[in-house]
């Protein structure tokens, strides 16, 4: 019973790292723009919050550098987007190949470092409960964050104005833009943000998930959130619950390796892969669904005044 | 302040001088880099658009490299032109890798030369069976091609790595994950001795005439590319969106997979974890800097192929990471993605104004 309560935490773990990026990732959607560079841009933010880690020892000054890089590299990306028009798909493959040759580049002498004994983050009194507590209460900090993030989402997005401009922006740009709101600056303030997460997203992964630094160690895990949106359905709520379901299967391979269960590791690996690939034709295979639920103007570039 | 002003007209000019521009704005960013770096500029260029040109033989190396640069791009400007979204050439090119390699580990000291042949078939057929997950995904599931290509990247990897570190494991290999070296029988013809360019470079090239034939001289490959222009258009013209689907990840599958037969059974002659080397995708930067068209793409694998050796001698030469060599196509892509602004755009002085949001 007791691996099932470690099972659990590792994939509430896991599915975190999900959750942050795709709920940034969600913000830019919801705002019209798609960026595709979210898996460079993590890892840009996974050297700079591990680099800020070793040089500083402090994880919270590396979770703010990984968000400080996550945005500035957002920004660019948002800059070239929304002002020159560059084509959504084209620029944030450049941004994620960038990302992964930049990273490598600057984390090269960064592969053998270690980061200062990592906190324990018990809560004191509930941890201690047989069972729940190790499943749910010694978690880290930003794993409740991620929890607290999609109900700050779900108000801000459905309940305030400024959520309501939001969506209006990624739904009909010419109309927000007609009633006098900078659809340009607004993207752009979702793009910097969103990319803010999923720097935040990209420091968890080298600062706490798996404390160190090697080249491309976020494997797939900033396509893995765009797939999420689409799998959420643009919904804050249920991208949480897909992030924790595909948590989950990222541990189901160690969990099945220690059961001893005769398969080769290289497709336990491949899992999470083929999961995402799997759901990913599942959801889309109604058209009408998708089409109801996506922002009307996704991927779709706006010229105020022409 | 500087304004942009939508052109009348797309500018010639500025297609064919975009790439240029771009090409220049990353060369000065990389001197600044290497400045920054404590580096001597001059060395560092040098390294990346002299040493590589320098001698005979190192223009072979050059050539060995963009190759299979100029294969995958063929193929995937195909799919930009139809406007589908093909990100996942790297793994098609390692299936191809892997067939064309099991073809290569049948062969035995009487095998003929047609085995080559059949290497080749299995790489192309590899590839094409890799991308047509995707379209099949595409076609019946509505689901992104983006995603699933590139989700297959990884699952590539996976086959081949289960591959070598499993049941095509060289006994004799001192446990090193690898296949055995392929018989020589397999090997791809060479063009001259002294070199290690292959017929692959004359394949590449007849390719690139192909397509300027199938783009811009046959009808079918006109209506493929009516559909990434103006899918109205082609719908009312008849043209099937989904056969253009069809033909355009299969092509460019086939070519990378192609590419991945010339480079195992080529300069690697063996399965190795190390055989996707990220060919696949700077190929799409191939793609996009040589706009897309025949001739545009042969040179611009060129100019790949220098960054990729560049980066070699980078850092035996000048100790700095091989990653340089991402670094400087990353940029060269967000360049050109910027100076293509001026095709469609011109940059004009106005007195600022206000509310210009």
């Amino acid at each position: 019973m007791e691996s099932y309560a470690l099972l659990i935490a590792a994939t509430l773990n896991a599915g975190t790292v999900l959750a942050l990026a795709a709920l940034g990732l969600l913000i830019n959607e919801k705002a019209g723009v798609v960026n595709l560079g979210a898996e460079g841009l993590m890892l840009c933010a996974a050297i700079a919050g591990f680099a800020c880690v070793v040089h500083t020892g402090n994880d919270w000054l590396g979770f703010a550098a990984g968000m400080g890089a996550g945005a500035v590299l957002a920004a660019i990306f948002g800059v070239l987007v929304i002002w020159l028009g560059t084509n959504q798909y084209a620029t944030g493959l450049a941004l994620s190949l960038f990302g992964v040759g930049f990273s490598a580049f600057v984390g090269i002498g960064y592969v053998q470092e270690k980061l200062p004994e990592r906190a324990n983050y018990a809560i004191p009194g509930l941890a201690d409960i047989p069972w729940v507590g190790p499943a749910l209460f010694k978690q880290h900090p930003l794993v409740y964050v991620a929890m607290l993030l999609v109900l700050a989402l779900v108000w801000f997005l459905y309940r305030s104005r400024t959520g309501l401009v939001l969506r209006a922006v990624g739904e009909s740009p010419a109309s927000a833009h007609a009633l006098g709101y900078p659809v340009r600056r607004i993207r752009l303030a979702a793009v910097v943000v969103g990319g803010a997460l999923c720097g935040l997203a990209g420091a968890y992964i080298s600062v706490s998930y798996t404390p160190l630094w090697v080249e491309g160690m976020v494997a797939g895990k900033g396509w893995i959130a765009l797939a999420l949106t689409t799998f959420a359905t643009w919904r804050p709520a249920r991208v949480l619950l897909g992030a924790y379901l595909f948590g989950g299967v990222t541990m189901l391979q160690f969990h099945l390796q220690g059961m001893g269960v005769e398969v080769p590791s290289q497709m336990l690996t491949a899992l999470p892969y083929i999961a995402t690939i799997v759901v990913l034709a599942l959801i889309s295979r109604n058209p009408a669904w998708i089409r109801v639920n996506m922002p009307a103007s996704l991927g779709k570039p706006f010229y105020p005044g022409s | 302040m500087l304004r942009l002003e939508p052109r009348p007209q797309a500018s010639r000019l500025w297609t064919y001088a975009s790439p240029l521009l771009a090409l220049v704005l990353t060369v000065l960013l990389g001197v600044a880099l290497f400045m920054a770096l404590g580096k001597d500029p001059v060395r560092g260029l040098q390294m990346f658009f002299w040493e590589p040109v320098k001698t005979g033989y190192a223009l072979g190396e050059l050539m060995v490299k963009a190759t299979p640069l100029l294969v995958i791009a063929l193929g995937l400007s195909v799919c930009f032109r139809s406007n589908v979204w093909n990100i996942g050439a790297e793994g098609q090119f390692v299936i191809g890798a892997v067939c064309a390699g099991g073809v290569a580990l049948l062969a035995d000291k009487d095998t003929g030369r047609w085995i080559v042949l059949a290497v080749l078939l299995a790489g192309v057929l590899g590839g094409m069976l890799w991308a047509g997950i995707t379209a099949l995904l595409r076609d019946r599931f509505n689901a992104s091609e983006i995603l699933v290509s590139l989700m297959l990247v990884y699952v590539a990897d996976m086959v081949l790595s289960y591959l070598v570190y499993g049941p095509w494991k060289d006994p004799a290999g001192f446990n090193f994950p690898q296949s055995k070296t392929f018989e020589a029988v397999t090997q791809i013809p060479r063009l001259m001795s002294g070199s290690r360019v292959s017929v692959g470079l004359l394949l590449a090239l007849v390719g690139a005439g192909l397509l300027w034939v199938f783009l811009f001289r046959t009808r079918a490959g006109f209506a493929q590319q009516v559909g990434g222009l103006a899918p109205d258009a082609a719908r009312y013209a008849g043209f099937s969106s989904r056969k253009a689907l069809w033909v355009a990840l299969l092509t460019s599958g086939g070519a990378a997979g192609l590419a991945g037969a010339l480079e195992v059974a080529g300069p690697i002659g063996q399965l190795t974890p190390y055989v996707p080397a990220g060919y696949g995708f700077a190929a799409i930067i191939v793609a996009f800097v040589g706009r897309l068209h025949p001739a545009g793409m042969v040179l611009s694998a060129v100019l790949m192929s220098m960054f990729y050796i560049g980066g070699e001698l980078a850092q035996s030469r000048l100790g700095l990471p091989k990653s340089i060599t991402g670094v400087f196509q990353g940029l060269l892509l967000f360049c050109l993605l910027a100076c293509d602004t001026l095709v469609a755009y011109r940059l004009r002085w106005v007195a600022s104004k206000k509310g210009s949001v």
